[in-house]
């Protein structure tokens, strides 16, 4: 008998025992409800299983490092499905008891009389984050072309670390801003000058522009980065052919950063659609369809943090709560998998 | 282009110059070394060091679980140990995830306490959201940087015997450290900044924390609390709190940068 059957033969009766063993173990801890015990023979277990591929104590190292991060990979992935399954559990209550095309299609937004209806709420955050792309989108993109192509290099050196600060700091802060500053600002010149007078400042719009000014830095440090990458072959070709230097931006560095310049705007509408708290501040709360954009409203992220409070008083409602934050983590899930394919196809016919 | 310029670094520096001026004066030794017991939230005195203390013991604990966890899945997701094609549908799954609204984090705890049975809100919970929260962030910074790592240094670590584990923790880890602190900084800046998970799961209290199953103030939720209340005097004192919370954020981005050129002394090229 060639020595290696007797090894595998070994190594399998060693996984016998150990596996027995641990099923023993796990019944006397748990009659004896010792977790002591219990954690020794785990170690006992996890040595005889990888016993027999240890020849050193750098391979022992080896195998359970590797086994150690399969495992945390695996879990983070699990988590993925788990933050799913949750909130599909947690959102049962009150698809039981209303359906579905009733919570999607009716406005009517009254936790106390028992109606969840989201429609006026979806059609503001569709407003809020259209309105704070259109204006975000040609700013950072104009912005990132001139920074990125042609600012002298100081100025440079200036703006990169200070945009990618500003890219770091709480919405809680913008928020704020937007209360002293945009809030007043619309009440009193923006929103009577466009001749609605009874506005309290605390519009929609007051929150699509400060969403704007809060996704600027990510846009604008993704899109640098990208336009960066572009070869510097390419713009040079196209010079001397003797193209001008904004032909070269418009026809050859944003096509050939397209995939990146894309993936920016969807990172930044993503920020936009889910920003919670900088949005609550100044949106003024009301699950109304808004009569013009002056007029308060409601986000759907937003609603969750200004109803959470009177959870404990109407059980119905956290379940309602768990459901639009399914539709948000859904609507996210959509967007990057619509992002992904896109993306991809972008890549391999923009490949230069 | 060069209007489109002014506007954003005009409405940047206009941010940052409000809280500033705002916030500035009303800083003092009382309000950083006293906690918000008493009359914080109604008239003069009082502080807020119980936030501050609250956001620290929040932050950093989360940053810490998730940085492990995040360089043990970056680490992970190279060639050597899984295929691309499994390892590009892992950074899809984490893509989705760095997108996932942050409030949503905050009602996936919340469902979890509403399962359990425990109602107001812990420390504990806000640490899980928040690590939650920061794992896509780190990984995705980390994932950046590893794969940066030239193929030629795995190769001869390889050579010369070494493991696979050995390779990573020993070649591609001291290879990919800019990225690492950068990660881990950046998660850090952007957990203890986040009010949208911590609005649904600490809760609040006018003490420090004294167990992880205790309530704790914060200092965005602090400024949430500050805002709405209708006196001026108390509104003005959240200018102070967002003044801080702006200061942590620059001298994180200061550090970062000053540890990512250290050592990026130390990177073959």
């Amino acid at each position: 008998m060639p020595i290696r059957s007797i090894r595998s033969v070994l190594k399998n009766k060693l996984l016998l025992g150990s596996i027995i063993s641990l099923f023993l173990l796990f019944i006397f801890s748990f009659i004896f409800y010792n977790i002591l015990l219990f954690v020794l023979f785990l170690i006992i277990f996890i040595f005889l299983l990888t016993y027999n591929f240890i020849k050193t104590t750098r391979k022992l190292y080896d195998t359970l490092g590797t086994r150690l991060m399969l495992f945390i990979t695996a879990s983070v992935i699990f988590l993925f499905f788990l933050l799913l399954i949750v909130l599909i559990n947690g959102s049962i209550d009150i698809l039981q008891d209303q359906s579905l095309s009733e919570i999607i299609l009716s406005s009517t937004w009254k936790p106390f009389s028992g109606k969840f209806g989201l429609f006026a709420v979806i059609i503001d955050t569709l407003i809020v984050t259209a309105i704070s792309m259109l204006i975000a989108i040609p700013i950072s993109l104009l912005s990132a072309i001139y920074i990125a192509e042609y600012a002298p290099k100081k100025f440079k050196n200036i703006i990169r670390p200070f945009i990618d600060v500003l890219a770091g700091v709480p919405s809680v802060v913008f928020g704020l801003c937007a209360l002293l500053v945009f809030v007043p600002l619309i009440r009193d010149d923006i929103a009577p000058f466009f001749g609605s007078n009874i506005s309290s400042g605390f519009s929609i719009f007051t929150a699509s522009l400060i969403l704007a000014i809060m996704v600027f830095p990510i846009i604008i440090s993704l899109c640098i980065e990208s336009f960066n990458s572009v070869p510097i072959e390419l713009k040079e070709a196209s010079l001397s052919l003797g193209a001008t230097k904004w032909e070269t931006v418009k026809k050859v560095i944003l096509r050939a950063s397209g995939p990146g310049v894309l993936a920016a705007i969807f990172l930044g509408f993503g920020r936009a659609f889910g920003e919670t708290i900088a949005v609550s501040m100044v949106i003024g709360n009301q699950e109304l369809i808004p009569k013009s954009l002056f007029g308060p409203g409601q986000t759907l992220a937003s609603l969750i943090a200004s109803n959470y409070t009177e959870v404990s008083s109407i059980p119905i409602l956290a379940s309602a709560l768990i459901f639009v934050a399914l539709l948000l983590f859904i609507v996210v899930l959509i967007f990057n998998l619509l992002g992904y394919f896109v993306l991809r196809g972008a890549s391999k016919r923009w490949k230069y | 282009m060069i209007t489109s310029v002014l506007i954003v670094i005009g409405s940047l520096i206009l941010i940052v110059a409000i809280i500033s001026i705002n916030g500035a004066p009303s800083l003092s030794i009382e309000i950083l070394s006293q906690t918000s017991e008493g009359g914080f939230y109604l008239g003069p005195g009082g502080g807020f060091l119980n936030a501050i203390i609250g956001s620290l013991l929040l932050a950093l604990p989360a940053s810490g679980l998730a940085f492990l966890i995040s360089i043990a899945l970056a680490l992970y997701l190279q060639k050597d140990f899984l295929k691309p094609r499994t390892s590009n549908f892992i950074r899809l799954c984490l893509d989705i995830l760095w997108g996932v609204p942050s409030i949503v984090y905050g009602v996936f705890c919340l469902a979890i306490m509403i399962a359990i049975g425990m109602t107001g809100g812990s420390l504990i919970f806000g640490i899980i959201a928040l690590t939650l929260l920061e794992i896509p962030i780190i990984t995705r910074s980390i994932d950046e940087s590893i794969k940066m790592v030239p193929l030629g240094l795995k190769e001869s670590a390889y050579s010369l015997g070494s493991t696979k584990f050995e390779m990573s923790i020993k070649v591609v880890r001291k290879q990919a450290m800019p990225g690492i602190i950068a990660g881990f900084l950046l998660g850090f800046g952007r957990g203890i900044g986040d009010a949208a998970s911590i609005l649904l799961t600490v809760g609040d209290s006018n003490y420090f924390p004294s167990s992880i199953f205790d309530q704790t103030a914060t200092l965005p939720t602090m400024i949430l609390n500050l805002v709405s209340m209708p006196d001026d005097a108390v509104q003005n004192k959240a200018y102070a709190v967002a003044f801080i919370l702006l200061i942590i954020v620059l001298l994180i981005s200061i550090l970062s940068r000053s540890l990512i050129k250290k050592s990026t002394k130390y990177i073959i090229k």
